[in-house]
């Protein structure tokens, strides 16, 4: 018991870590992929700001909706949603859980990108590099240059192989300047984020806690009622297929035998019937070459009904048959020396 | 892999190794954040000290509130200090207790930043280079036509062209990383002493309640987990009743009439056949399970497993024309 408590318990926070890993996966991957990507800013007046803030904003919203692809969860809270009334209710508390759970997931990943992003202070760089006060880092001199070449100029500061107006401005000063807000920008939204996350789950509790376990449960239930749907069919497709594939064999075989014409073995001793009764299961009754191409021929052209009946002409053989009433109806024998009926008795 | 699955167990079975664990885990991220952090003074005289000051306070704040996110206990403590009484009374005790603890867990890594950062000295050099008094060292430059703050607050930049062949940048930093060293060192010998004192002293107040607190903290962390479990097993098998109900729900009434093998007569056994006919479950036809995947998704049953749980047993009786019994499952 002590063992399989242990080991419920790691399948459970298995599934809960599950999604976590997940998440925590996407989250390096986001980073590893922003340290890989070859930032290369276009050091243009026009495209400078389109490509800093895309590589900024771009890459989160994919991560977000990779997040909602990847999470197991939100096909089942569209099914939830979307499923007809039917005999049960539908809990709109339990949804709103659900989606929320999904969200808080897929969130971090792009979160992750933003910070490392403003952090590293490149993309601010290239997009804001044209917006500086050439008064503030200029080195003195008057540049007297017009605004155009001013700002092809400014522009050509994130790139620094083909920075030419050292006269003018220090780019040094200028990124070291840029790269500062950026970062400063960078821990302002950690700490927002950070802070927005304290709110929702430490001061949670003292509001709904009570709902909270009860959507919580239920959103648990969906899960695991989903799993064993989908369990019980495919042991059920299992079996309707191992039968279905039995009397296809038995019915060939019985038509077999009536062309071959019935054999009847002698049986010496008891183990070797057994064995022999084994065996002749296993093979259901082919026993010819000819007969098994025609089983497989027939398999192709002429396959059997999806109805699984029990043949009321077979002999009993190795199978034992035992009659069975259902609702209550009771039905003679053909051997009238007994009479038999199912009584339903409560245990008291 | 057993070793793991030791170790493992050793650690799930503390909830407070766990919690510790934690802990040391994200006091190891802040330092690997420290590291990977591209310090970026700016260099300017009114952004040096924000700057510097900022990132030495403001991640602290986060890796605080990062840490009591992820604390279990911090769910614990709230559910029981908001929980309404019942019949079951409140200690305060218990709820001050798991409240020190989080927070002495919770402060472990924005403290492992705070020394890294005045060790490393590079937010000191940053926030405080202004305010030296440069008549100590030689070799300022004067050729610049800067005044004397904008050249101090140059100090921390390295690459700047104010300070090329020239000693002073290098005394004033090595300098203002000394006091950020001391400071530094001074406060983590601090935390040592007062963390040693406090250890050494504690038994000397109150003993006997504390191990009562600590237990009954223990307690109800332990209960909250074994309630979660409780739940998910009860999920677990409601789902499966409320699905094998759903089964049975779908199957139509059958007549079988087969003849009775005598030789099953005294004994019925369990056969393969039996064994298959429950995981069909009385489903086996292809419109019928068309009709239950269909019926699943369109009409979802209720939330009723009474009739399943509590199914009367089939007891088979066998009776003679004499109305005498031979045989019964009663």
């Amino acid at each position: 018991m002590d063992k399989f408590r242990m080991m419920f318990q790691f399948l459970q926070s298995n599934q809960e870590s599950f999604m976590n890993g997940i998440c925590g996966i996407m989250a390096l991957a986001s980073a590893q992929l922003y340290s890989a990507f070859e930032f290369t800013c276009p050091c243009l007046p026009e495209y400078n700001f389109a490509y800093g803030i895309g590589i900024l904003l771009i890459p989160p919203i994919w991560f977000f909706m990779l997040g909602f692809v990847l999470n197991n969860n939100v096909s089942m809270l569209a099914e939830e949603w979307r499923r007809p009334t039917g005999k049960r209710r539908k809990d709109p508390t339990v949804l709103r859980y659900m989606f929320c759970s999904v969200t808080q997931r897929s969130l971090i990943a792009p979160a992750v990108w933003i910070s490392v992003t403003l952090m590293d202070g490149k993309s601010f760089l290239c997009a804001f590099s044209i917006n500086l006060d050439v008064e503030q880092f200029g080195n003195g001199t008057d540049h007297g240059l017009s605004d155009t070449d001013l700002q092809r100029m400014l522009a050509k500061i994130p790139c620094k192989h083909i920075f030419d107006g050292e006269a003018v401005i220090s780019r040094e000063a200028a990124s070291r300047y840029i790269r500062c807000i950026s970062q400063g920008f960078g821990w302002v939204f950690l700490l927002l984020t950070t802070m927005m996350a304290f709110l929702v789950r430490a001061i949670r509790p003292c509001f709904t806690q009570a709902a909270f376990l009860k959507t919580k449960y239920w959103s648990h239930y969906i899960d695991i009622e989903r799993k064993m749907f989908d369990e019980t069919c495919t042991e059920h497709a299992k079996t309707f297929a191992k039968v279905c594939i039995q009397q296809y064999f038995e019915t060939v075989s019985g038509e077999m035998h009536k062309f071959h014409g019935q054999h009847h073995e002698k049986d010496d001793s008891d183990d070797e019937d057994n064995k022999n009764k084994i065996d002749k299961d296993k093979l259901l009754g082919i026993h010819v070459q000819d007969d098994m191409n025609k089983v497989l021929r027939n398999w192709h052209t002429c396959k059997p009904a999806l109805s699984l009946k029990k043949n009321p002409d077979q002999n009993g053989d190795a199978l034992g048959h035992v009659e069975l009433y259902m609702n209550g109806y009771v039905q003679q024998t053909p051997t009238p020396a007994k009479k038999q009926c199912v009584a339903y008795y409560s245990k008291v | 892999m057993d070793r793991l699955k030791i170790v493992l167990q050793y650690f799930q079975s503390n909830s407070e190794s766990i919690s510790n664990g934690i802990c040391v885990v994200l006091a190891l991220v802040s330092v690997k954040l420290y590291t990977s952090f591209d310090f970026n003074c700016p260099c300017i005289p009114q952004y040096n000290r924000l700057y510097g000051l900022g990132v030495m306070f403001i991640p602290p704040i986060i890796l605080f509130f990062l840490g009591v996110l992820i604390n279990r206990h911090t769910g614990v403590m709230m559910e029981e200090w908001l929980r309404p009484v019942g019949k079951r009374s409140k200690n305060p005790a218990v709820v001050k207790y798991l409240f020190s603890a989080m927070l002495q867990r919770a402060m472990l890594a924005p403290m492992v930043w705070v020394l890294v950062t005045l060790l490393d000295g590079k937010c000191f050099v940053c926030a405080f280079s202004m305010n030296v008094d440069p008549r100590h060292f030689t070799g300022l430059p004067n050729n610049t036509g800067l005044d004397l703050v904008r050249i101090m607050a140059k100090v921390p930049c390295k690459e700047d062209a104010v300070f090329q062949n020239s000693t002073f940048r290098k005394a004033v930093s090595r300098y203002v990383r000394c006091y950020s060293q001391a400071i530094g060192w001074s406060i983590l010998l601090l935390l040592i002493l007062l963390g040693a004192i406090a250890r050494v002293v504690k038994p000397c107040f109150d003993h006997a309640t504390f191990l009562q607190t600590r237990y009954w903290s223990n307690y109800i962390d332990i209960e909250q987990k074994l309630f979660d479990e409780t739940c998910v097993l009860h999920a677990r098998d409601f789902a499966r009743k409320c699905v094998d109900q759903f089964f049975q729900g779908m199957r139509e009434d059958v007549q079988l009439r087969l003849p009775l093998s005598l030789a099953r007569a005294a004994a019925p056994s369990k056969e393969p056949d039996e064994e298959m006919e429950d995981h069909l479950r009385g489903i086996t036809r292809q419109e019928q399970v068309d009709r239950l995947l269909h019926t699943w998704y369109q009409c979802r049953p209720e939330l009723d497993v009474t009739r399943i749980a509590h199914q009367p047993r089939v007891c088979i009786t066998w009776e003679d024309n004499d109305r005498r019994i031979l045989f019964t499952d009663v």
